[in-house]
């Protein structure tokens, strides 16, 4: 068995904080990429290195190098926006980037096809409209989400703020980001780069990247159990009393190797506010020493916790913290997805839910959805808020603005959401092709295609209003959460998918496999008859996955590890 | 200066010092040794004799020779001097002949009978073999020449507004200076053949006279010739097999521009990078098309033109030239269709009506828009003959072995609200892999890698231009030279017009290339040429010239050859503190030398 470390830990330990040879790949004129060591150090200032795979092959034959772009992430922490800011994502869209803003499934934006001498502008326009992209990627905490509409009571507010605060502790310290993209100062000689201090990552940072949410029952908009450290917001009495800790989660997995597996996160007990930082500090300390830094496959912290065992991995956090957790409380999830159109909050604000498809803004055609963004942000006065399911909420709007609103809203058909079928309010998809370097099959371009079908198929039942969790995904990384569709489909090649049955639809329990490696047509023949009997013999309110399970059509997975392998 | 080749060497004196020199660098080695210098030697020698000047000489007077001096950019001066020496010699008169940069100056003044065949670059220039006995000549220093008997043949394109303006002031200096005429000035336009072979026959008739009178003997002296060793030529040229046709610009660029890879197998056919491959065109049969209806003519009649019956399609396809303006075309339909306007355009010669009308049109927008009742015959007799394009060779045969590589941007756009299309490039774009074009090397001497591999190497090669400097660092690679390779291009776009991108970042990696400094015009705001990387770059490109460093520059003519030359004697006076006319006259001098060569069209 090898004990060298990974090629990206000798990367990161080379890189003097981040810095490798980045500033000295974007001077280099002759080729639109940067040295490959280099986009993996790229990762952790927000941005990927990819290029337009459909070109790829052509260019090759032109003697061209691919068609280089980076996509870039910003780090909007619970995915809040102000007006102001998103004029300036706007601007950066349409001027530096593929004319389209895109909403994760973090909660953030992304820009695509950014060419590399346009880089550095975009961050520092970022940068001037008071965000940054640094850790939106990469092996360190991510962009911390929390549930999109936290403002129904003024301790949704508190918990929000806590998401924030925990999101901003978090970000490396390294000075490397201001230096590259910003101008700044640089720090002289080796010396002051060795002096230079990661005090929570060190100098090779994580093992592998590392993602936080939290959630505010009833509420499981974010996944929480998707996440390395969930956060499930415990309010009692209207009064914020803390937070149950759930660890573990994670969705990548590798076709065809059973030693990976989506898992879901397990919950370990209850902490105070007061405690958060230092428990989650302290989690990351562990994962951090105890990570697998040979293998990066096995490096998330679902596999340490499998490898180690949960019980030792929490008496190693209970002996950092020098107390013991108290056990978890209760809560009770009810919904995921986004709740759309208008919900009125505690202090008598509004909120506006729009449903985005695959969280794409763009003007295409007649649908000119960024322009109706735009124009929102030129007379909102609240926030936006991005949500993990990459829709937008229009926040925060006063009860006599709201004629204002729905008036843009409908001009630009941002309304679209009002009609729209069950299944396509709740579904998500990742980018994939063409920028995405790992897809391997359509994702975000097929979504549109294969919508209709379903539809189709639904009305055929009576099940259009049907709210079923749809996830598509180009690879089995889980960018779009697919292991916990109602229904998913996970990339194998083009056109062919595995179809995963058998989510809740509050992110509780996995799908398993159903149909490996099929194409549309097996897809949809498949899902016809359950459609049939779905429709006839559900029960009140059953959903779709639960319904799959009760009947007996699938099998249930008892464990929280279910590895990506045939069940049914 | 050059040395004259002669047939029998006479006794070389080396002076003292070089012997002992060379006598104590020989001292101790073997006989083996002894003998692989005699060899390296001979191989210099060989070496100097290819690399210098074409030049032929019999041991005679100046006053009892014709000399024939050329000035040529792309072959066509070289070809008929050559011509007219072989046939001054089979005639039986002694005679010289000679590259313009490698006449003797100081011999003028004792010329008696002097031919000079010389073109006029696109902008009214000399050709850049010929600038130093052009300016030499036109200068202050030029001596009188009250017994020289002179005639000059200018070979030009009436297309351009300064035709044959270079042959008609050297005609006229050289009767400033006391020189009497012994045939008129012949001013050759494209269709060179037309003017240059009766001229020719006159020049010779006229000078055999004057050598006659003077007293020469007539006698044969063999010329120095290389044997070719192909039975291919310009005039039967080879069909090359296209083994590959590929756009080399991205999906997005706004121009098409091919990598095309043809085979010379069995041709015989040798080249060296610095040359160019002539391919014989065929006008676009759509182009036909439009004429054919422009003049309301069927295609499949006959017409007979210079003794040759041809169906006019065939004329207009095969034999024409209609995909480029010309005054004697412009004149015929003047005539026949009476329009007083385009009358009223030709009468001055060099208006700018005139410039902008050959800028802006091709002969079947004027035919539109000036409609005539054409014979057919008096339409084929309008047109020039279709002449063959040359295009700068983009490998190396060492790398490629039986292959030529070309470097193709297509003409083709819109304009008038129809198609429009150049006559080679369409072909060659349209002719798919193991299609034929008939093809013939077009060598450039005057466009050569150092014969030094040590000596480091300026490249210029915006858009297209870049072809042969893709042939020189193939080249320099696979001959091991040492010398650095620094190429300088430019082009619209950095993502969809960055020609052979892949293959000079390859050849920065493995060390053929040395640098690389790029200029893409259209992807900032402010319009970035690749002068500006020249400036930007200058002091490093000045002590690469002081060091020794040839100079290359390829590509268009009319504006980048002149904005480079401007930028580099920028350079050069910035970086080397000198005065602008100083810095202009080193230039000169490197161009003198074979040390700044350009090849631009």
């Amino acid at each position: 068995m090898t004990t060298e470390l990974s090629h990206l830990e000798q990367i990161k330990a080379a890189s003097r904080f981040l810095r490798g040879g980045i500033a000295e790949g974007l001077a280099d004129s002759v080729t639109g990429a940067i040295a490959d060591d280099d986009t993996k150090l790229l990762k952790f200032h927000g941005s990927y290195q990819q290029d337009d795979r459909d070109l790829r092959e052509e260019r090759r034959r032109q003697k061209l190098e691919p068609a280089y772009a980076f996509m870039l992430r910003a780090r909007l922490p619970s995915g809040v926006v102000t007006p102001a800011q998103w004029l300036v994502f706007d601007r950066i869209a349409r001027d530096y980037a593929s004319g389209s803003l895109r909403i994760t499934t973090r909660q953030t934006f992304q820009w695509h096809g950014i060419i590399k001498r346009k880089l550095k502008p975009t961050i520092a326009a970022i940068h001037d409209a008071l965000a940054t992209t640094i850790a939106s990627c990469g092996d360190v905490v991510r962009n911390v989400v929390s549930t999109a509409n936290p403002i129904e009571s003024s301790a949704h507010a508190e918990a929000y703020a806590w998401a924030t605060r925990l999101s901003a502790e978090l970000e490396p310290k390294t000075r490397a980001y201001h230096e590259i993209w910003l101008d700044g100062e640089q720090l002289v000689g080796e010396e002051a780069v060795v002096e230079e201090q990661e005090p929570l990552y060190g100098a090779t940072y994580l093992p592998r990247k590392f993602k936080i949410g939290l959630a505010i029952p009833p509420l499981n908009d974010i996944d929480v159990f998707t996440q390395d450290l969930g956060l499930i917001t415990i309010v009692e009495q209207g009064v914020l009393q803390g937070f149950n800790i759930a660890i573990g989660g994670g969705m990548g997995a590798s076709h065809g190797d059973a030693t990976t597996y989506p898992r879901l996160a397990s919950v370990v007990g209850f902490v105070t506010p007061e405690q958060l930082f230092g428990v989650a500090e302290a989690v990351i300390g562990v994962q951090r020493d105890w990570g697998d830094r040979v293998e990066r496959k096995h490096a998330r912290l679902k596999y340490t916790l499998d490898h180690r065992g949960l019980d030792a991995f929490k008496a190693e956090l209970e002996s950092r913290l020098g107390y013991a957790l108290a056990p978890a409380r209760d809560y009770r999830f009810e919904h995921n997805g986004d709740r759309y159109g208008w919900v009125e909050g505690h202090d008598g604000h509004w909120h506006l839910t729009l449903h985005i498809e695959s969280g794409r803004l763009a003007d295409v055609g007649e649908r000119r959805w960024l322009s109706g963004l735009r124009e929102l942000a030129q007379v909102h006065a609240g926030d936006f808020r991005l949500t993990c399911n990459q829709n937008v909420i229009v926040a925060n709007v006063a009860a006599n603005e709201r004629g204002r609103i729905d008036a843009i809203v409908r001009e630009y058909g941002l309304d679209v959401y009002a009609k729209q079928s069950g299944i396509r309010r709740h579904a998500i998809a990742c980018v994939a092709l063409p920028t995405c370097g790992l897809a391997m099959a359509e994702s975000e371009r097929y979504l549109p295609t294969l919508l209709p079908k379903l539809e189709a198929l639904l009305a055929r039942h009576g099940l259009a209003d049907a709210p079923i969790l749809l996830r598509l995904s180009g690879c089995p990384n889980g960018c779009s959460r697919p292991y916990l569709g109602e229904i998913a489909l996970v990339g194998r090649g083009p056109g062919r998918y595995d179809l995963r049955l058998g989510a809740d639809f509050i992110g509780q329990r996995l799908n398993q496999v159903h149909r490996e490696n099929v194409d549309e047509t097996a897809i949809l023949d498949t899902l016809a008859p359950l459609f049939a009997r779905y429709a006839g013999e559900r029960g009140e309110g059953e959903g779709f996955g639960d319904f799959l399970l009760r009947t007996g059509i699938l099998t249930p997975v008892p464990s929280r590890r279910i590895p990506v392998e045939v069940v049914a | 200066m050059n040395s004259v080749v002669v047939p029998n060497l006479p006794a070389v004196s080396l002076d003292a010092e070089k012997l002992a020199l060379l006598a104590r660098g020989l001292e101790g080695l073997t006989a083996a040794q002894l003998y692989w210098v005699a060899a390296w030697a001979a191989a210099q020698a060989a070496q100097a004799q290819r690399s210098g000047p074409t030049a032929v000489a019999v041991a005679t007077r100046t006053s009892e020779r014709l000399t024939i001096v050329y000035g040529s950019q792309t072959g066509n001066a070289k070809r008929i001097a050559e011509e007219l020496a072989r046939r001054s010699e089979a005639a039986g008169l002694p005679v010289r002949l000679l590259r313009a940069d490698a006449y003797p100056q100081r011999e003028l003044a004792q010329e008696r009978h002097l031919v000079a065949v010389i073109s006029t670059q696109g902008d009214g220039e000399p050709p850049d073999d010929a600038r130093g006995l052009f300016e030499f000549i036109a200068g202050k220093r030029a001596p009188k020449l009250p017994a020289l008997q002179f005639a000059v043949l200018g070979l030009g394109d009436s297309s351009y507004p300064q035709f044959c303006v270079i042959g008609r002031q050297l005609d006229a200096r050289l009767a400033e200076l006391g020189g009497t005429r012994f045939a008129a000035l012949g001013e050759a336009d494209v269709e060179i053949e037309a003017v240059a072979a009766p001229w020719t026959e006159q020049a010779l008739e006229q000078a055999r006279e004057l050598l006659k009178q003077a007293g020469v003997p007539a006698r044969v002296t063999p010329l120095h010739v290389v044997p070719s060793r192909s039975t291919h030529s310009r005039e039967q040229p080879f069909a090359a097999t296209v083994l590959a046709n590929q756009r080399i610009v991205a999906r997005d660029s706004e121009r098409d521009v091919r990598h095309i890879e043809l085979s010379l197998e069995g041709s015989g056919l040798r080249y060296e990078p610095g040359d160019a491959l002539g391919v014989w065109p065929r006008n676009p049969p759509a182009l036909v098309d439009q004429w054919l209806d422009a003049l309301r003519f069927d295609g499949a009649q006959e017409v007979t033109h210079q003794g040759r019956t041809l169906t006019l399609r065939q004329w207009l396809e095969r034999e024409r030239e209609i995909t480029r303006l010309n005054r004697p075309f412009l004149a015929a339909l003047a005539a026949t269709s009476g329009d007083g306007e385009l009358m009223r355009v030709l009468q001055k010669e060099q208006s700018a009506e005139f410039t902008a009308l050959l800028a802006a049109d091709q002969p079947i927008d004027l035919l539109r828009r000036h409609p005539a009742i054409w014979q057919p015959e008096a339409l084929v007799a309008a047109l020039r003959p279709l002449a063959p394009r040359l295009y700068s060779i983009a490998s190396s045969p060492k790398v490629v072995g039986e292959e030529v590589h070309l470097t193709v941007a297509v003409v083709e756009y819109e304009a008038h609200g129809s198609a429009h299309w150049g006559a080679a490039s369409g072909l060659l774009a349209a002719t798919d892999e193991d299609g034929k074009l008939p093809v013939f090397i077009e060598p450039n001497e005057r466009f050569r890698l150092p014969a030094d591999g040590e000596r480091d190497v300026i490249m210029i090669g915006p858009g297209t231009g870049v072809a042969p400097f893709r042939a020189f660092v193939q080249e320099r690679r696979e001959s091991g030279a040492t010398g650095r390779n620094w190429l300088f291009f430019g082009n619209r776009h950095f993502s969809s017009d960055f020609l052979y991108q892949v293959e000079w970042q390859q050849a920065l990696k493995d060390g053929s290339l040395h640098r690389l400094d790029l200029a893409f015009s259209r992807d900032a705001a402010h319009k970035t040429y690749i002068q500006r990387r020249l400036r930007e770059q200058g002091a490093e490109l000045h002590a690469w010239l002081k060091g020794g460093a040839h100079i290359y520059v390829c590509g268009d003519s009319t504006h980048m050859a002149r904005d480079v030359h401007a930028a580099l004697i920028e350079v050069i006076a910035t970086h080397g503190s000198r005065s602008p006319d100083e810095a202009k006259a080193w230039l000169a001098e490197l161009l003198q030398q074979g040390r700044y060569a350009r090849d631009v069209y």
